[in-house]
């Protein structure tokens, strides 16, 4: 039920092309992508002025209100948002119920191009979370099947 | 849920501070950013009303040090402690690896602290999770307050499956680190069992 999620190298190389052809196709600013309980996966264009880290908390916690909003009108979810700003805009929308895929525009692109965009792009990374999500459960142990309680106690020794 | 990532060879892990309103969840998370050195937090978010009440959640992002050659990042929330922000406080338990509970020791405060554990347990469930098997530890707060109950009868009624327990003063950080070393210790031992 809450065994970790666990990304290798692989299959991280794999999205953050998913995201750097999207970021390309869709002329979009910068491409990020999140899990529901708001870990950052990968992401790709301008990020180097962006808190990725608050984004990625901020949109999964937008995405649980939105998810919560849908279930009290009796929907599944509402698999897309759009916030409109100024200048730069969010385009937001739900990969196979466990990933967000966000796009960040500006008059340099359109909602329409993003759209279209961020359609095939969803296809593509639903089809690798699979693999992923599979990969994940065979595995069984990670890389902290192996550590030992020093170096855990190691971690928190100089107080 | 925590998050392996092999290719920048990180950890994340999501502990969740509860308790009832005004309890000092928020304090204990702004205690932690203002004692932490900047290269080992990111920016702290909170989501308030305008009274500087909790409206969604906090976040604080945290690194703890490697282990292995894994960066070990800690996500830490609060929820809105208020007894009618109860569907915000289910959404950010989804994916939690720890959980503390942060009790006001004030005696007017007990029925509180009761109602709120009790509503913790409940909304753990509705997600799929069992308190008793999750990483947890909880703090008693406000101990420096003249209405504060004896720690035995807290203990009682608080923690009853006995689970690591710390007295606090979110305000001036007595037992702040102690907590969020004991529970951040069980995410790390839960995870190398592999649950």
């Amino acid at each position: 039920m809450n065994s970790p999620m666990v990304l290798y190298e692989a299959e991280f190389k794999q999205i953050t092309l998913v995201c750097d052809t999207l970021h390309r196709d869709a002329s979009a600013k910068a491409v990020f992508l999140v899990d529901k309980n708001g870990q950052l996966l990968a992401n790709s264009g301008d990020t180097a002025d962006l808190d990725t880290t608050s984004l990625a908390s901020l949109t999964a916690g937008n995405i649980a209100a939105t998810g919560g909003l849908a279930q009290l009108l009796g929907e599944k979810e509402f698999a897309i948002q759009f916030h409109e700003g100024e200048k730069d805009n969010i385009h937001i929308s739900l990969v196979g119920q466990r990933v967000i895929l966000v796009v960040i525009f500006d008059e340099r692109s359109s909602l329409g191009l993003v759209r279209l965009r961020v359609r095939k792009a969803c296809l593509d990374l639903a089809g690798l979370f699979e693999v992923i999500h599979q990969k994940a459960s065979e595995q069984g142990s990670t890389v902290f099947s192996e550590i030992t309680d020093d170096d855990i106690d190691n971690l928190f020794g100089d107080g | 849920m925590s998050f392996i990532n092999y290719s920048s060879r990180e950890i994340n892990c999501k502990i969740v501070y509860y308790g009832p309103g005004l309890c000092g969840k928020t304090t204990n998370l702004q205690y932690i950013y203002a004692k932490t050195n900047p290269e080992a937090k990111g920016k702290m978010i909170s989501l308030e009303t305008e009274t500087e009440r909790t409206l969604f959640f906090d976040f604080l992002p945290l690194s703890l040090g490697e282990i292995r050659g894994f960066k070990t990042r800690f996500h830490l929330y609060t929820v809105p402690g208020q007894v009618f922000y109860d569907a915000s406080r289910k959404l950010i338990l989804k994916g939690v690896d720890g959980v503390v509970f942060v009790a006001d020791s004030q005696a007017e405060r007990m029925d509180a602290n009761l109602e709120s554990l009790e509503n913790l347990r409940t909304n753990l469930k509705e997600q799929g999770y069992e308190l008793d098997n999750l990483p947890y530890v909880v703090q008693y707060n406000k101990r420096d307050l003249p209405n504060a109950v004896d720690l035995d009868y807290l203990k009682r009624y608080l923690n009853p499956t006995n689970v690591p327990d710390y007295e606090g003063v979110a305000t001036t950080g007595v037992g702040v680190f102690d907590t969020l070393k004991a529970v951040a210790k069980q995410v790390l031992i839960e995870l190398k069992r592999g649950r």
